[in-house]
């Protein structure tokens, strides 16, 4: 067994960036990804604003090498895990063992729909080559041939916390030693599906999301891709290239309580934090900033501050929600705000949560609102809950000098 | 570390749900498509609920509360699942109302059950299990990626019982269209003729099958399941047959002490060509069975498989519809699995008597 799990590499693009460099840019300056939905065929435009990636598929497919006739979705997912693996450029990767582990909740849906519109009024219609990449894992499988990956691949799917479950499977491959690298994430892009089905649950905020604040009102929609590229003791090892920092303890736990609905006491949330916490025995005092799955919606924000109180009060770390700047990612969010921690602890900053005003009344703590800069940033604790109940976190640990 | 499988639950175009006897009265299917028996779900589920819950959910939850029944467990340590297309039907619903309806005065039911990780969680739902959930969707991968993760939190003794399977289903939508990809034949073949049909493509299955594994013994293990592996897209027969050797090689065995391996022929001349080469090369003269004309093929089809294994080593018996002659059933201690699905994902499980 290994001891430890790294991250060698780091991989994004979201609304606020097509890479790590321009994603960092928009953070400390404080400019958030929200607008006018533009690329997304919708007939919600105008009315609901959302996180695009500021590209059309055809700019993707240039950026990626895919053709732009391809699911959005492995358009994204090409774009970040292949910058992931390019910034972890690990020696000799073609005798290692490397995997990619991916996640999604969508596949290939948004290519589906242009299908089904001519094929619901008669089943012998429709362009099959838009139904071929449906299914989630076939959009993992378009961007593993793409990077040569073929010793181990899969795909996990539990809605907003995929992408966190994607890292812990991961990082089990290294640690029982049966991969030396693994590149681990997930990528959503915008659908029609996803749009209509969070409009109907009425939980999209109209205006842009206030995650955290009394006044919040739903959240808004993001896209895109975030990786993490996990190596083993000893690829770590004999990388010439410093290491961002360890993923030292995570821990999935399920709430259990509603399909949609976090419970009150947001238990699924406190027993994710408190597993993970425990898993590399380190204390809530060691915590410098906590990356909120914060989406803005009231029932997420209530569970999980209600969750951060009975395990933190009454010291608490630096927290924010980078939801403000990027949207809810959905699948991917958990690979983005990984990557947004791993950054945090590289180069000594914290986000800023955007749009806050007023604090919310049951708590005796609010969000940090100011990008920080030169901060001693030890150790990160990065939520994401979703449907279902998932709830999931992730601490990622600088490395001891 | 040892594995056991305690419990193992199937609902499957077969009469393998519930206190059954062993496949003994096979159904016979003269179109391809093979459609799960499904229970009486007032067994397991509260009635209010069996309205809401689409087909697919419904067999998750029942397979799964057999499964745990069976395991005399109310509290599993993790429940994973595996399922390639996930709740296939609520998806296509909801896609349909959002065309139709030109995304207007749409209801949440089905986007709501739409979620790949809807069955886990109304199993999490239902016991009130707050432990480890996970979903993989990983089409051909997606069952073995449940029991890879199962296998390694066991070792790890993050968990003690762990409640694994499939789930996957046909609908009117994904057999017409995966019928002009050309994936079913374009006949109807008996299922019992599968194997000597001689032409392209084969017949469509589904189904929802739950399994017990522990890393303590109890007193009435199936079998302990040793391990699994899977490879992608291998270029030839020598790079499969190279796989399920270092497969072998890992568990310290060789194929002279492999009593029986059950390969996963859909009857299309084309899928069947790399079983063919292998029973001509390392599988010579070693006893075979098959099982895709009793469940179809589907992606998660190696929990059907896995079941069948277990109960062979169970109950010393192999069931007349898998045409097994060789006459050595008392003496099945050890099981290989060897399946691919489209050739793109081939997985091996090793199961042994306890």
């Amino acid at each position: 067994m290994n001891s430890h799990v790294y991250v060698a590499g780091l991989g994004i693009i979201s609304a606020i960036g097509n890479n790590i460099a321009e994603s960092l840019a928009a953070l400390e300056k404080e400019q958030a990804g929200m607008g006018s939905i533009r690329y997304l065929d919708t007939a919600h435009r105008q009315k609901i604003p959302v996180a695009e990636v500021k590209l059309s598929n055809e700019e993707l497919a240039l950026r990626s090498g895919f053709s732009h006739q391809i699911t959005r979705n492995a358009l994204l997912s090409m774009i970040a895990a292949k910058e992931a693996l390019d910034d972890a450029s690990v020696e000799n990767i073609s005798s290692l063992r490397t995997g990619f582990v991916s996640a999604n909740t969508v596949g290939g849906i948004d290519k589906t729909e242009k299908f089904f519109t001519d094929f619901l009024p008669d089943f012998q219609k429709g362009k099959l080559r838009n139904v071929v990449h449906h299914e989630c894992g076939s959009v993992t499988e378009l961007v593993a041939d793409r990077l040569g990956i073929r010793n181990y691949i899969t795909t996990v799917s539990t809605a907003c916390s995929s992408s966190a479950n994607a890292i812990i499977f991961g990082a089990g491959l290294i640690k029982h030693g049966i991969l030396d690298v693994v590149i681990a994430g997930g990528t959503d892009a915008l659908t029609k599906f996803t749009l209509n089905g969070f409009n109907t649950l009425m939980i999209l905020d109209h205006q842009y999301c206030k995650p955290f604040d009394e006044n919040r009102n739903g959240l808004n929609l993001g896209e895109g891709a975030g990786y993490v590229v996990l190596v083993s003791d000893k690829v770590a090892a004999s990388s010439k290239k410093e290491i961002y920092c360890k993923l030292s303890g995570y821990f999935n736990a399920n709430d259990a309580y509603h399909q949609t609905a976090s419970s009150p006491d947001g238990t699924g949330s406190y027993l994710a934090m408190k597993g993970a916490l425990e898993r590399c025995g380190l204390k809530t005092l060691d915590i410098d900033y906590i990356n909120l799955h914060g989406t803005g919606t009231q029932n997420n924000d209530i569970a999980e501050g209600t969750a951060i109180k009975r395990l933190f009060h009454p010291h608490y770390p630096k927290l924010s929600s980078t939801k403000s700047f990027t949207g809810h990612t959905l699948g991917a969010s958990g690979g983005i705000e990984a990557v947004f921690s791993a950054l945090a602890i590289k180069h000594g900053i914290i986000y800023p949560n955007l749009r806050f005003q007023t604090q919310m009344k049951e708590f005796a703590f609010a969000p940090e609102t100011n990008f920080l800069k030169n901060v001693v940033v030890r150790n990160v604790l990065s939520n994401s809950f979703g449907f279902g109940g998932n709830c999931s976190s992730l601490i990622f640990s600088k490395l001891e000098e | 570390m040892k594995i056991y499988i305690r419990a193992a639950a199937n609902i499957s175009p077969q009469k393998t749900f519930g206190n059954v006897p062993f496949l003994t009265e096979p159904v016979e299917y003269t179109s391809n498509r093979l459609q799960a028996v499904e229970p009486d779900y007032t067994r397991f589920i509260d009635p209010k609920l069996i309205r809401r819950m689409s087909r697919i959910i419904k067999m998750g939850v029942a397979a799964a509360s057999q499964c745990l029944q069976d395991a005399g467990v109310a509290y599993p340590d993790a429940i994973i699942t595996g399922t390639a297309y996930g709740c296939m039907k609520d998806s296509e619903t909801f896609l349909s109302r959002i065309i139709e309806q030109n995304e207007e005065t749409l209801s949440p039911t089905s986007f709501i059950q739409s979620t790949h990780n809807t069955v886990g969680a109304q199993i999490a739902l239902m016991l009130h299990c707050h432990q480890y959930n996970n979903t993989f969707v990983h089409r051909g991968f997606s069952f073995e990626s449940a029991l890879l993760d199962s296998w390694m939190l066991l070792q790890e003794n993050e968990a003690e019982n762990i409640l694994v399977g499939s789930i996957d289903e046909i609908t009117d939508i994904s057999y017409a269209v995966l019928s002009r990809g050309g994936m079913y034949k374009r006949l109807a073949v008996l299922n019992f003729n599968l194997f000597s049909s001689g032409s392209k493509g084969t017949i469509a299955g589904e189904g929802a099958a739950f399994f017990l594994l522990s890393n303590q013994r109890s007193a009435n293990e199936y079998a302990t399941f040793d391990g699994t592996a899977t490879f992608y897209k291998p270029k030839d027969r020598a790079e499969a047959e190279q796989h399920i050797l270092s497969f072998l090689n890992l568990h310290s065995i060789n194929l002279n002490d492999i009593d029986l391996i059950i390969t996963g022929r859909n009857g299309d001349i084309k899928s069947d060509g790399i079983y063919e080469q292998l029973e001509l090369s390392v599988f010579k003269n070693y006893e075979r069975i098959n099982y895709k004309h009793l469940c179809g093929e589907y992606p998660t089809s190696t929990s059907f498989a896995l079941w069948l294994a277990a109960n062979i080593i169970k109950t010393a018996a192999v069931p007349a519809s898998l045409q097994y002659e060789a006459g050595k059933e008392n003496k099945l201690k050890r099981i290989l699995i060897y399946n691919h699905y489209q050739n793109i994902h081939h997985s091996l499980f090793l199961v042994s008597a306890v």
